[in-house]
């Protein structure tokens, strides 16, 4: 439905570019409308990546003066030299690399499954009327129980190794995944379905003609959703109970009255988190030339 | 291409089917909770020979495309059933092609995929490849192939839609008002093409239209399917009229003047205006 509205909003462009005769060899190629903004300073790959830094370059010299005055009392604000020594204090001892390590692997693994899981429920929920009856009451019950709400049974299950925080994280990736993905495959446009059943596609090969990458753009925003979750949900199971990775450097910090540490492991959390987002736009990218 | 084409004449020539409709109709349950259905199509009863080129005339909302619908086995009737080749249809038939009102083309795919889309399942690639860039030169749109439906006005988009059910080399070709969105000049043009690729390559046709002087430019029998006022609900066959005449036919002669006389009358059309409201214009199809 939005592949159509789109192209009516741009029928009436072509045509006006091609004036009558687009049957015949003057009919030039519509390309020249899709060029249409290129000039703007908005667009030009450096603008956005200067303007993107004005911020984060203005809270570090606010910050560095900040400190540098004795503005803050660095117990409360360490100085960015500081936290850069912490960081490299951490990196001597090994303890970052194997922080950064088990954190990552908890990430992927609970990322991966609950993806998985949730893009295989969503396409039966969204694909099949009778999957949809029998599943989404009881899923959308689970959804809305609150998801630091398992900790505790999952600690008496699983005990508190590695299991306990990939279960976890992987309840915090399925749901966006599963969510968008059974709501975006029920919203294909019905007449292309029809189109390709008309054409002989059944089952499988529908769906990935069709309905799969009519979904596409949803499976992504549902992924990138879920990967900020998937962070998330790591560093409360690290939190509550772990005694290895970046939230359970962070507690320790705590604990041990580590302020610079803590700051530390928080940018390094905001650095890692845009770099797999960053990792699943590229993903975005591939797909959509592959695809779309 | 020396060595296949006779083949290829020999399986055309035998692909045209037969379509028998006996005592079809068709009701729709009711929008909302209880009621009787609503019958649309009632005592449809019609022999199609293979080849034959039948249009089907009526005005909007009579059932024209519920009628084709059943037909490729999209949508089943409520009464009576379809026959194509003497078997029932019953889902999907891999014998027919139809290219629907509305183009339909995947978005993300380019006008040449699309196209590539109708080809029967197991055409050797390269075999595919050449008879969809011979249908997208035919229909016009040999430097559009490797755009995507967006890029495309919607003329251009209906007529990919028309390649990608004549890539299926059917056994029967249903058309939805093929030409609907079209221009005056290039629906003239693309009629006198689909004549050319019938000639080429004969199939049997049922071609929905608005279009009064369509229906007599290429069909060989016009169906006008009406409801009868007062009567029975349900739209069914209201005439059954044989176009005298080889194809590319006079468009201009005075025989088909007295036939469009005839189907314009029971389209409601009243041409003498003698008060009577007249429905719609019959040579404006989008606004019936
Ligand atoms: N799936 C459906 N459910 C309920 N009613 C339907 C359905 N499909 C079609 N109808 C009804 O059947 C009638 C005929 O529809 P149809 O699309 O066959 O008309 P048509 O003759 O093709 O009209 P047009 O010339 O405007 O395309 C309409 O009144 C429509 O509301
Ligand atoms: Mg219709």
């Amino acid at each position: 439905m939005t592949y159509q509205s789109e192209r009516d909003e741009r029928a009436p462009g072509v045509v006006s570019v091609q004036g009558a005769s687009y049957d015949t060899t003057e009919a030039r190629p519509g390309r020249a409308f899709l060029a249409r903004g290129t000039g703007r300073l908005t667009s030009k790959t450096w603008f956005v990546l200067v303007a993107g830094a004005i911020l984060p370059i203005l809270a570090l010299t606010t910050w560095t003066l900040v400190s540098a005055n004795d503005l803050v009392p660095s117990s409360r604000l360490p100085s960015p030299a500081d936290v850069w020594f912490a960081g490299v204090d951490l990196a001597e001892r090994g303890l970052l690399a194997s922080d950064v390590a088990i954190s990552v692997q908890r990430v992927l693994l609970g990322f991966g499954i609950g993806a998985a899981l949730g893009l295989s429920v969503g396409a039966i929920v969204g694909l099949s009327r009778i999957g949809d009856i029998l599943l989404s009451p009881s899923l959308a019950a689970l959804r809305a129980v609150p998801s630091l709400a398992w900790v505790p049974l999952l600690i008496l299950w699983f005990k508190i190794g590695e299991d306990s925080k990939v279960i976890l994280i992987a309840i915090g990736a399925f749901f966006p995944v599963y969510t968008t993905v059974s709501a975006a495959l029920r919203h294909v446009d019905r007449q292309l379905v029809e189109a390709g059943r008309a054409f002989g596609l059944g089952g499988p090969r529908l769906f990935a003609t069709v309905q799969l990458p009519a979904v596409i753009p949803s499976v992504i925003s549902g992924l990138r959703l879920a990967l900020a979750q998937a962070w998330l949900f790591l560093v409360a199971a690290e939190l509550i109970a772990s005694s290895m990775g970046l939230g359970f450097r962070l507690v320790d910090s705590q604990n041990n009255g580590r302020i610079d540490r803590i700051f530390f492991v928080i940018i390094l959390l905001a650095v890692l988190g845009k770099l797999s987002d960053s990792l699943v736009g590229l993903f975005e990218r591939w797909i959509k030339r592959r695809w779309t | 291409m020396t060595t296949t084409a006779p083949r290829q004449n020999a399986r055309d020539v035998s692909r045209a089917v037969s379509i028998d409709f006996d005592g079809v109709g068709r009701a729709f349950a009711p929008e909302r909770g209880s009621g009787a259905a609503r019958p649309v199509l009632r005592d449809i009863d019609l022999h199609v020979e293979p080849g034959e080129v039948v249009a089907i005339l009526g005005t909007s909302g009579c059932g024209k495309s519920t009628l084709l619908r059943i037909t490729a086995g999209l949508d089943a009737a409520s009464a009576g059933r379809v026959r194509i080749d003497g078997s029932p249809v019953s889902g999907i038939d891999a014998r027919t092609a139809v290219g629907f009102q509305e183009p339909r083309l995947l978005p993300w795919r380019t006008v040449h995929d699309n196209v590539a889309l109708g080809l029967p399942r197991g055409t050797p690639r390269s075999e595919g490849a050449v008879r969809v860039e011979k249908l997208i030169d035919l229909v016009g749109l040999g430097e559009f192939a490797g755009h995507r439906p967006r890029e495309i006005s919607g003329g251009m988009a209906q007529r990919a839609s028309l390649a990608r059910a004549l890539a299926r080399n059917p056994g029967v070709l249903l058309l939805d008002e093929p030409f609907g969105a079209l221009d005056a000049l290039t629906r003239l043009k693309m009629q006198d093409l689909l004549l050319d690729i019938l000639s080429a390559e004969p199939t049997t046709v049922l071609l929905v239209t608005h279009d009064v002087d369509e229906a007599l430019q290429l069909a060989d029998r016009v169906v006008l399917l009406a409801r009868d006022e007062g009567g029975e609900p349900g739209a069914t066959i209201a005439q059954l009229l044989t176009v005298p005449g080889a194809r590319p036919r006079d468009r201009g002669s005075s025989e088909l003047a007295e036939l469009r006389a005839s189907l314009l009358d029971g389209l409601g059309i009243d041409r003498h205006g003698d008060g009577r409201q007249p429905l719609a214009s019959a040579t404006a199809p989008r606004s019936l």
